[in-house]
């Protein structure tokens, strides 16, 4: 759809070298619509170059059910040499929702998040070439979701449970492998009526069991509590299990290990997710 | 019967979605469910005074939903009945469904309010004039779901325990119990059958293509939970063809898998914390 700024771009790149690189797709238009766009591009990109990209997928669902839970899936698994992925909200009162950093991992991540009103989700993907790919969905809800207290405050011994995970994983066929995990955490945007203050998990380390690190993942305030992310890593074969170390904005460390053992795999996998 | 259309509420339905079943009886009217509004009941009132020629002496209400029980403001306290379920539902969720009504249904909402019935149903039998009426208090749909059979006519009025035609909701059930409710009233010599969606028929078909979607439902999405989907891979997963011609089969599809994935995922992973 938009490949004809690609291909402007490479030209341009191909003739004038790394300096075009500064320039901004100027003069395209946010297909979104969103008042907040000029903000949001100054606010992540700052002056670098910028291209909204079909190859950027952001999958909501079509109606909210709950505002404080709306699944989403970033999948930018159709570009090359990703660096970083920033997916944030333009309408929520904290924009930033997470950054992926996928050393050994896909660009990809499932989680939920809390939306406080009808907004575009983006998801902002850095190449290699220093260009920002951007995708989004514009999401219809009545809101509240940042507001609202998490639903650990109704119970007087929450924090009993806190860092409780639970999670399995699959080796796929492709190599890669594909783990779901659930962190209980009232992840507490400090925006509520209550005066909560903000509490919740902001660096998450997806490592080998081995050690070696596979992706690197920022949370913010919105992404909702007890997170649950499903992510697709680059485990070795001999490595048996992912380990995840979390921390919260408290110093609270977590850690997860979820064993990926072959008899768990499953190879019917992704031909699902078009 | 008021037939509902077949279409997620909205500003140009204003939540009429759900079929309205209107009794003549030598006593007066009986209205099955109230509508979606304050708006809707006042009509409705009005209409089942008309076909009837006599005041509504009785509206049952079959669960607690916002497009079933928002018009209750215009009939009185004596007449307004619900099994208790259906009356703590309403206490605990009532005014969330308020707020949520009014952002999808917009200006019909206006003056909407809602109403606690006093009287409170339970299984069993009310003759009303000439007509014998059978509550059946059931689950699975929501905590509490009214089904009314009119023994002497044979017409079931099932509300949202069958769907047809368009695809059944899911916020609040239990499929387990919904299954065992459809069994109950598949018991039933019924003449007629009013679901809660869709059109009336004389045969059983609503009830047995509601089980039939309940088992594609656990089927499915069971199915991408086990093999690790995310809930918004698992809303792509393919359907089957039967449901090609159920309207809005996607959409609730969609739905459900956001209310059904979280129980799966709390209870169908084991631990994987390990402590520092």
């Amino acid at each position: 759809m938009h490949s004809w700024i690609l291909s402007t771009l490479a030209v341009a790149g191909a003739i004038f070298g790394a300096a075009t690189m500064q320039v901004r797709a100027e003069g395209q238009a946010d297909p979104l619509q969103s008042p907040m766009w000029e903000d949001m591009r100054k606010q992540f990109f700052g002056g670098r170059s910028y291209v909204f990209d079909s190859r950027v997928k952001v999958r909501v669902p079509k109606v909210v059910e709950n505002q404080a839970q709306v699944p989403v899936t970033v999948d930018a698994r159709g570009l090359k040499g990703v660096e970083k992925v920033i997916v944030f909200a333009d309408l929520n009162p904290v924009q930033h929702t997470l950054t992926l950093t996928p050393l050994e991992a896909a660009p990809f991540i499932s989680f939920r998040l809390k939306v406080e009103q009808a907004t575009p989700i983006r998801a902002a993907v850095l190449t290699q070439d220093g260009v920002w790919h951007v995708g989004g969905q514009f999401l219809d809800a009545a809101g509240g979701g940042c507001s609202s207290p998490a639903m650990a405050r109704n119970k007087p011994d929450w924090s009993l449970t806190v860092g409780n995970a639970r999670g399995r994983a699959w080796r796929q066929a492709d190599g890669m492998s594909r783990f779901r995990l659930s962190i209980k955490h009232p992840m507490d945007t400090g925006l509520t009526q209550d005066n909560i203050p903000a509490f919740y998990i902001e660096q998450v380390m997806v490592r080998s069991h081995s050690g070696k690190v596979l992706a690197k993942l920022e949370m913010r305030e919105p992404v909702s509590e007890d997170p649950t992310i499903t992510m697709l890593v680059r485990l070795p074969l001999s490595d048996r299990a992912v380990q995840v170390d979390s921390r919260d904005i408290d110093g609270n460390h977590f850690s997860s290990k979820i064993a990926t053992s072959w008899k768990e795999s499953r190879l019917r996998t992704d031909e699902g997710a078009e | 019967m008021l037939v509902g259309a077949d279409e997620a509420i909205s500003r140009a339905n204003g939540g009429a979605i759900a079929n309205i079943a209107i009794f003549d009886t030598s006593e007066g009217a009986i209205v099955v469910d109230t509508g979606p509004s304050r708006r809707y009941g006042v009509e409705l009132e009005a209409l089942a005074r008309q076909l009837t020629g006599k005041p509504v002496v009785r509206a049952l209400l079959t669960h607690f939903h916002p497009d079933h029980v928002f018009g209750c403001q215009a009939f009185s306290a004596k007449v307004l009945a619900a099994p208790k379920g259906v009356v703590d539902g309403l206490k605990q969720s009532g005014e969330d469904f308020a707020t949520a009504m009014y952002y999808l249904a917009g200006d019909w909402m206006r003056g909407t309010e809602v109403v606690l019935p006093e009287i409170i149903i339970n299984s069993g039998h009310e003759d009303i004039g000439e007509r014998r009426l059978r509550y059946l208090v059931l689950d699975g749909h929501t905590d509490s779901d009214l089904a009314v059979f009119d023994e002497r006519s044979g017409i079931l009025v099932a509300g949202d325990l069958a769907f047809l035609d368009r695809a059944p909701t899911t916020p609040h059930a239990d499929l387990p119990a919904w299954n065992r409710s459809i069994a109950e009233l598949s018991q039933l010599s019924i003449s007629r059958l009013v679901p809660g969606h869709g059109p009336a028929e004389t045969t059983p078909r609503a009830l047995v293509q509601t089980g039939q979607w309940l088992k594609t439902l656990e089927e499915r999405i069971m199915d991408s939970f086990e093999r690790g989907l995310a809930m918004t891979e698992a809303m792509d997963e393919p359907l089957p063809a039967w449901t090609e011609k159920i309207a809005l089969a996607r959409y609730e599809y969609e739905r459900s898998v956001m209310h059904l994935y979280p129980k799966l995922e709390a209870d169908g992973w084991p631990r994987v914390d390990v402590s520092n």
